[in-house]
């Protein structure tokens, strides 16, 4: 079982992190970022050809965290593989001790950088799921019996500041349905809506960790606004944001995000820190969040 | 209805490089509604062609350029105009010249880019609503596509890119289908079908060449 799940079951408030492969093999960077979180979160995600641009596997690079003692969580979408190549990445995963995977439908090919790519979807968030647990009972999805049997441990995601949210709500149920054991969120920047987001589904009985996204600036919020569905900062934070120099913004965002923290820790079961390459200033944000 | 448009001119003429006779050929149907081979276009082709110094030996729209038989028929008739051509040039769609240039063994240049299966909403606006998918699933979805006119064919419900005016992350003027499809089945109350797994998408029956032979055809065949 994994470190991951055994805190999740704990019933314990459970961070984690993320970091980003490179576009290029100079990975030192991103290994430091992800040093910065060790000993501070349960589990490290790796983006899996974020935002539909071109880098590094994420699978490359949770084989490597693993080898430097972090533990990842597995992403993958479904844009880029059909199901021979999903089932294959997952076995290989687990060759190498990977268990946790976070399954995503992943962004349009039109929104990154290969426009002329073909968007695969030969299978969806719900049915990788589901994929990923056929595995784990020794089949493949073809009912073929497998020689060796991995095991899993697989979540997904949700937004709970997309509107209608109905859809969202309809869309997890399936997902428990398929196997989601986790969810970690969209970024969330209203504890409210939080709140009452974690009300509807809590009769899930599935552990929810909200997305915190470590604001840069007031131009990065409004950029999310526009540009980013299931992301709204309130225009408060924005001006919050606003407020203060250059200098100080990392002090403002870890402030923010701190706050954050703090409001919505009794309405879910963990966090999950988007920190964008700022994740230096994770230590610092927990221990201003009490965590 | 497939949905086509007319190759640049400069293509046609790059293609038809070499050859002096040209024959035109058009089709009353799809080619006809979407403006790329009816009786106008290859009026207008065939000037456009004469200017360029080619010579056209003839133009005819068929009533539907896709029916072997019909276009077997026509071109006995056309014998004479199509022998003196060194190509035929086809606005209508890709399985028009096909057809037409298997059928005749003429050397068939393609004059339209065929794009689509669509809904014609009114002359000039052309929708895709159906990729012919092999396994038609609207009477699960209220009646609206979701392999079509969902960006990413999703079998599950949305994705989470859509934005609160309910448009799809992809092209801001396309609705999002599962949206639209969310609230067909609410207003008919059967929203529960959307909160089930649903088995991802039988591709073999979109692998091509795709062939229909009724069974019974087949048996004639066979004796
Ligand atoms: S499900 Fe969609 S693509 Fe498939 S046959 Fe029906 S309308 Fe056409
Ligand atoms: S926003 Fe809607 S239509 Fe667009 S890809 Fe997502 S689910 Fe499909």
């Amino acid at each position: 079982m994994s470190n991951f799940s055994e805190a999740l079951q704990s019933g314990k408030f459970v961070v984690t992190g993320e970091i980003g492969p490179p576009k290029g093999t100079n990975v030192e960077q991103m290994f430091e970022e992800a040093e910065h979180l060790r000993g501070k979160v349960a589990a490290i995600n790796v983006t899996d050809i974020q935002s539909s641009v071109m880098r590094v596997s994420s699978l490359a690079v949770c084989i490597k965290l693993r080898e430097m003692g972090l533990e990842p969580v597995l992403q993958m979408v479904c844009r880029d593989r059909n199901r021979l190549a999903l089932q294959s990445d997952l076995l290989g995963a687990a060759i190498w001790g990977i268990e946790n995977v976070l399954c995503l439908t992943g962004d349009h090919v039109s929104l990154g950088d290969h426009k002329e790519a073909k968007g695969v979807f030969d299978l969806d968030s719900v049915t990788l799921l589901k994929a990923a647990n056929t595995l784990a009972s020794g089949k493949d999805m073809a009912g073929n019996d497998l020689d060796g049997t991995p095991s899993f441990f697989t979540g997904a995601v949700v937004s709970p500041a997309s509107e209608p949210v109905e859809p969202q709500i309809i869309k997890m149920k399936a997902k428990v349905e398929a196997g989601a054991k986790f969810f970690q969120t969209q970024a969330v920047y209203d504890p409210q809506q939080m709140e009452d987001f974690m009300k509807k589904v809590s009769g899930f009985g599935v552990p929810v960790l909200a997305g915190i996204v470590l604001l840069k600036s007031a131009g990065m919020a409004k950029f999310m606004n526009s540009n980013v569905a299931g992301v709204q900062v309130p225009d408060a934070l924005i001006e919050e944001m606003a407020s203060v120099g250059k200098k100080e913004r990392k002090k403002k965002s870890v402030e923010i995000a701190a706050r954050l923290i703090k409001q919505m820790k009794d309405c879910c079961n963990g966090v999950h820190i988007m920190p964008l390459g700022w994740d230096s200033l994770v230590p610092k944000l927990l221990d201003q969040a009490g965590l | 209805m497939i949905i086509q448009k007319q190759k640049a001119f400069e293509e046609i003429m790059s293609a038809l490089e070499g050859e002096e006779k040209v024959f035109i050929f058009g089709c009353a149907d799809c080619a006809t509604a979407c403006k790329t081979g009816g009786e106008d276009e290859l009026a207008q082709m065939k000037q456009k062609l004469e200017e360029q110094g080619k010579q056209v030996t003839g133009t005819y729209v068929l009533d539907t350029a896709c029916l072997s038989g019909e276009v077997r028929k026509r071109g006995k008739e056309l014998k004479e105009q199509l022998d003196a051509s060194d190509s035929v040039l086809v606005l209508a769609c890709g399985t028009a010249v096909q057809t037409i240039g298997d059928g005749l063994e003429v050397i068939a240049h393609p004059g339209v880019d065929s794009l689509f299966i669509g809904n014609v909403v009114r002359l000039g606006k052309y929708v895709e609503k159906c990729s012919a998918c092999g396994k038609c699933i609207l009477e699960e979805t209220g009646g609206i596509c979701p392999v079509t006119r969902c960006a990413k064919g999703l079998m599950n419900g949305p994705c989470g890119g859509y934005s609160p005016d309910g448009k799809c992350e992809v092209d801001p003027e396309q609705d999002c289908a599962w949206l639209l499809i969310y609230e067909r089945l609410r207003e008919r109350g059967k929203l529960g079908w959307m909160e089930t797994v649903k088995d991802p998408k039988d591709y073999s029956t979109v692998s091509s060449p795709r062939t229909l032979v009724w069974e019974h055809k087949k048996e004639a065949e066979d004796k």
